[in-house]
């Protein structure tokens, strides 16, 4: 079947299996910095915007964002900042979980989040193996701004 | 692995419950789990363009669309509001917030999850569930009636009242499923829920009944919280066995009374 869906305001035709998964469909069509992590829509590294929220892209049927609109990291502006400041408070080790913590994060900034705890409930999902978080916190917290 | 012949996604809720009706089809909700069945279904039916994602706001009462995802208590400013954010705080606890986005109020309801919080805590609030075809019950009904045939949840009506209320609950991590979870809520009478057992959420009704026309104070807490685990039927599974669950429920119970005394 075919679907038509606009990934990162560009309007796309995709020709998709009524069981795919949003996920490996994104992938096949070359937009890898979508990363497979636990397949179980429970670590957040596959996260994408659908219509603006942000969704474990590993438990969505590619078939359901026909005529919806998909953003990908490469889809923010804001997220080459928040890349930065992330390497800057030495966040990234591997940087395998990064694409989806970006896109999660750039959401709250557009809901203007500022409530360290607001921010744990929203980011609680996005895991990191290597970085025991310190840094990401330190990072997201000054790109949010975070009231101290 | 699932595997679907064809992928709708309907207008409407009639066009959809013609669908489900005439083929061998089924809702999917929100999905969020589904992939990792191992099923063969000729249909997947998706309202997600069916018009069912509708909050509204009727006077006393809020109409949430089966659509709805639960992320939404979290976000909406009527639904985060609702009994002074009781439901905005069951749901934020419920695994991330990416999962929060995808999962919809009918996709839990409707198949009556037993490891669900928002249904133990929608058993303490006047709430009605609204079926396409079979129509209006009260969640509590609904929960024990076994339809005769499919049907499509439409919405859920939430009434306001002047209600205090609590929601506890044990997980083996903050974002895992609960192990046990208790809601309770006191207002002329208390009500009190318990699902996670590992069956669907279910009322203490005898201890309902012995709270009565009581005033809550420490004494009578112990002894209701007691009844409840008493009243209530637990099982084993992967998570925690009978006992476990059974001694956990008494101190739940306790706490949760405690916070609406």
């Amino acid at each position: 079947m075919k679907i038509n869906v606009t990934i990162n305001n560009e309007k796309k035709e995709l020709e998709i299996a009524p069981d795919d998964i949003l996920l490996d469909v994104l992938r096949r069509y070359g937009y890898h910095s979508v990363r497979r992590g636990c397949d179980t829509g429970m670590c957040g590294i596959c996260t994408v915007l659908l219509d603006g929220k942000p969704v474990p892209s590993c438990s969505i049927f590619a078939a359901r964002v026909d005529g919806h609109e998909i953003t990908t990291v490469e889809g923010l502006p804001e997220a080459k900042e928040l890349a930065k400041i992330l390497a800057e408070e030495g966040a990234d080790q591997c940087g395998f979980c990064s694409p989806g913590l970006i896109v999660n994060t750039v959401y709250l900034k557009k809901l203007k989040i500022k409530k360290i705890e607001e921010v744990k409930i929203k980011l609680i999902g996005n895991l990191c193996r290597c970085t025991g978080y310190v840094g990401q916190h330190r990072a997201i917290e000054k790109f949010l701004g975070v009231e101290k | 692995m699932i595997k679907f012949k064809e992928y709708i996604k309907p207008k409407t809720i009639e066009d959809a419950y013609n669908l489900l009706t005439t083929k061998n089809a089924e809702i999917i909700g929100g999905g969020a789990f589904l992939r990792l069945s191992n099923r063969k279904i000729d249909v997947a039916i998706d309202l997600i363009d069916a018009n069912l994602n509708f909050i509204n706001e009727i006077n006393d009462s809020v109409e949430i669309g089966s659509m709805v995802t639960i992320s939404e208590f979290e976000e909406n400013p009527v639904l985060s509001k609702l009994y002074n954010g009781f439901l905005k705080n069951v749901s934020e606890t419920v695994l991330s917030f990416q999962m929060r986005n995808i999962i919809t109020v009918g996709g839990t309801l409707y198949p009556k999850y037993g490891f669900s919080d928002l249904i133990t805590a929608l058993l303490v609030l006047p709430t009605e569930v609204y079926l396409y075809k079979s129509g209006k019950f009260s969640v509590e009904d609904f929960l024990k009636t076994r339809l005769e045939h499919k049907d499509i949840l439409a919405k859920i009506v939430i009434k306001k009242e002047n209600l205090k209320t609590s929601f506890q609950y044990i997980r083996n991590s903050e974002y895992d499923f609960s192990i046990l979870n208790v809601a309770v809520s006191k207002g002329n009478e208390v009500k009190i829920a318990v699902g996670g057992r590992p069956a669907v959420a279910q009322l203490a009704y005898k201890t309902m009944q012995f709270l009565h026309g009581k005033d809550l104070n420490e004494e009578i807490i112990k002894e209701a919280a007691k009844m409840v685990s008493e009243e209530i039927p637990f099982a084993d599974d992967i998570k925690a066995s009978k006992e476990y669950r059974k001694k956990v429920c008494e101190a739940l119970v306790k706490r949760a009374l405690l916070e609406v005394m």
